[in-house]
């Protein structure tokens, strides 16, 4: 039962990463129907950046809290600078393109983005500090959940919320679900397309730092090659959610991730990445607007 | 004709990307030894760079929309340089003449070393021309083109270890499998449009490469099967360097044969389905073609050629492993028919003889070669969607009517 218990945990944690990268994804396919391949990158240059900020501090020799607030707050402001930058660059010059144009300049940025760190940067997998302490409280659950699971679970779940109240209630908020509904109806009535759709990947890519901060000192390594992987998962758990749905990639997120963490623990660790892919086959043909999405009628 | 508000752009620009790159091209960190390196230059290089680069392209982005103002009044369409020349018999046949022969005797006058760049990028020719099919005609993202090659380098190691067919028997059984496996990824994903599509074809492509990885009773997991016979010429067996060229001449072959079969489909009855296929689904339905057919033929036939130029890799370089059958191989594919432009023949093979050989006889800047192909894909999307040499539509003219009626 404890490692039922733990794989269930486990499970959630992944999935609540997921669900942080998944929202990228899932908002701005919800406006422009792009899938921004570059996501994953967005987050992976998050946690380098954090990485960075980390070790310039600690250096300095501050305490261990402030570095962990400092750090975050720097890889989320240049994670929404290099979301904002992507869009301006490969998509905004193709709004009106074909869809295949679109993504094949993503698949360009993505591709940029990871030589471009690679290069500037190192190949190797650098060690990632846990900043997360260990809490005292936890003691006796230690070896079902960690303190790190623990905090990824709370800040997902304080992110979700506050997106959640960003949508529904303010303006802007309203703005974006007018113009995923309808980019040339949303205009006329005097909402300014172009800014909604760059506050969305700077949300966007906001919400992907975090999560590339907390699984960087979840799993204590990264490397340039980091997002890609994590990007093609929590695209999968978009699209088992429904694409454009945010509660959608929610739970898609969390039914890959336990997807995942049952399978490798009961089957076989080495098919991971498989039993990702086929879940997401075996959805899409069965239901290809995905667990909550609606399906698409399409009108002549 | 440099204003002062371009200035003041650009300025901006250069401060933007100064302020972006800090962390990442500034500092670096090792935090094993706990070093910290600041490389101001770099953000010197970077903000003079970006600065320049901020013109340049606001220069192209204004030159492009002119164009399509142009365009939308009714200026004259002008036709494409290649294009005027293919029309030219006199100019087309005596380069196709000096082509020809330039090939044939290439492996006699430069070394084995640039022989074999040679062939690598005919196998590229003949990929980017399989996926041309796919993506360029039936417009279907397939992001996972590699699997098929894999399928066909697999099946000639592993049917030579188990029952020593030879290459001429495989290459056959490789295009066959090629294609049935086209077929088997073909079916779930009929139902699914383009950007799904493209996510479920990457799925296939490292589903294939891990299973490759892990089933080591099958595929002898990462280490690979190695000692791969080459091709022999009417059962001798060649030396190195003779195989070499054999090999060589193979694929000038193949390759012909792919470019005339693939100019032959073009213009078929299904060249055309795959076209109105990827114009508009839905209008294609309705005048009454079969999308599934449509669908499979063109994954089908794509792979085909996949699981051809997967054997003849095999053969060349008498090793197989997964790590030659990643994702960014599939990437470095699809740049090919990219650059070269989307349906056109003649655009995917100097898609391909560039991509493959300038890397080659650039080896100083080979780090950047990725980097590059990332810039190539986004820049050659937003300024010449249409590629290197763009594919023209087959137009017909109606001679000796010089005056159109008006009712």
């Amino acid at each position: 039962m404890d490692y039922f218990l733990e794989l269930f945990l486990g499970g959630l944690t992944r999935g609540s990463i997921y669900a942080l990268i998944a929202l990228g994804y899932t908002m701005v396919y919800g406006i422009i129907e792009l899938i921004n391949f570059a996501h994953g990158e967005i987050y992976m240059i998050g946690a380098f950046t954090a990485l960075i900020v980390i070790s310039v501090l600690t250096l300095m020799g501050m305490n261990t809290i402030a570095i962990l607030v400092i750090a975050g707050v720097i890889a989320v402001i240049y994670s929404a600078a290099y979301g904002y930058t992507v869009e301006k660059i490969a998509y905004k010059p193709l709004r009106n393109a074909p869809r295949l144009s679109a993504l094949i300049s993503a698949i360009g940025m993505s591709l940029f983005l990871q030589n471009y760190v690679l290069l500037a940067q190192t190949s190797d997998f650098l060690p990632f500090p846990n900043l997360i302490p260990d809490f005292e409280f936890m003691e006796p659950y230690a070896h079902i959940i960690g303190s790190t699971e623990i905090v990824i679970l709370i800040t997902t779940a304080i992110v979700m919320v506050l997106l959640t109240i960003m949508i529904k209630f303010t303006n802007i908020g309203k703005a974006m679900r007018a113009a995923s509904q309808d980019k040339t109806m949303s205009m006329l009535v005097g909402i300014n397309v172009n800014h909604v759709i760059s506050v969305t990947f700077v949300v966007g890519s906001a919400t992907a730092a975090i999560g590339g901060v907390l699984i960087a000192s979840h799993v204590g390594m990264i490397n340039f090659y980091v997002g890609f992987i994590a990007g093609i998962k929590a695209f999968v758990a978009a699209v088992l959610g429904g694409i454009g749905s945010i509660p959608g990639a929610v739970l898609g997120s969390f039914v890959l991730g336990w997807t995942e963490s049952f399978a490798t623990g009961y089957v076989s660790s080495d098919y991971e990445d498989v039993f990702a892919f086929l879940f997401l086959v075996l959805i899409l043909i069965f239901r290809p607007q995905g667990i909550l999405g609606r399906s698409e009628k399409h009108k002549l | 004709m440099i204003t002062f508000d371009q200035i003041k752009k650009a300025v901006l620009v250069s401060v933007w990307f100064m302020f972006l790159t800090f962390p990442i091209m500034v500092i670096r960190v090792n935090p094993v030894e706990r070093i910290v390196e600041w490389r101001w230059r770099n953000m010197l290089l970077i903000g003079v760079g970006s600065f320049i680069l901020s013109f340049v392209w606001h220069y192209f982005i204004r030159r492009k929309e002119l164009g399509t103002q142009k365009a939308e009044v009714g200026g004259e369409e002008t036709i494409p340089l290649a294009q005027r020349i293919l029309e030219k018999k006199a100019i087309y046949r005596p380069t196709l003449a000096v082509l020809g022969i330039c090939a044939l005797v290439f492996p006699f006058i430069f070394s084995l070393y640039q022989t074999n760049i040679m062939v690598t990028a005919l196998i590229y020719v003949m990929l980017g021309l399989g996926l041309n099919i796919v993506v360029g005609l039936a417009g279907l993202l397939d992001l996972g083109y590699v699997a098929f090659y894999a399928v066909g380098a697999y099946a000639y190691a592993l049917l030579n270890y188990h029952f020593g067919l030879s290459f001429w028997m495989v290459l056959p059984i490789g295009a066959a499998l090629g294609a049935t496996f086209g077929i088997l990824l073909g079916f779930p994903v009929l139902r699914l449009r383009g950007d799904y599509l493209a996510i479920v074809t990457l799925g296939f492509g490292e589903i294939i490469r891990i299973i490759l990885e892990n089933w080591n009773e099958f595929s002898f997991g990462p280490s690979g099967i190695a000692n791969i016979p080459r091709p022999s010429l009417l059962g001798i067996d060649l030396s190195v360097h003779a195989a070499t060229i054999y090999i060589y001449y193979i694929m000038i072959g193949l390759c012909l044969f792919t470019i005339f079969v693939v100019n032959r489909l073009q213009d078929s009855r299904i060249g055309r389905a795959w076209i109105a296929l990827r114009e508009d689904e839905t209008a294609c339905q309705a005048m009454g073609i079969d999308k599934a057919k449509t669908k499979l033929t063109a994954f089908a036939l794509g792979a085909t050629w996949a699981g051809m130029s997967g054997v003849v890799f095999a053969a060349k370089t008498t090793f197989v492993n997964p790590a030659s059958f990643t994702i960014w191989e599939s990437i470095i594919i699809l740049c090919i028919v990219v650059l070269g432009g989307m349906g056109s023949i003649l655009g995917v093979i100097a898609g391909a003889l560039v991509l493959i050989l300038m890397p080659e006889y650039l080896r100083a800047f080979s780090e950047f070669r990725m980097l590059a192909f990332g810039v190539l894909l986004v820049v050659m999307m937003v300024f010449r969607p249409g590629g290197l040499i763009p594919n023209v539509r087959r137009t017909y003219k109606f001679e000796g009517v010089t005056e159109t009626k008006k009712g």
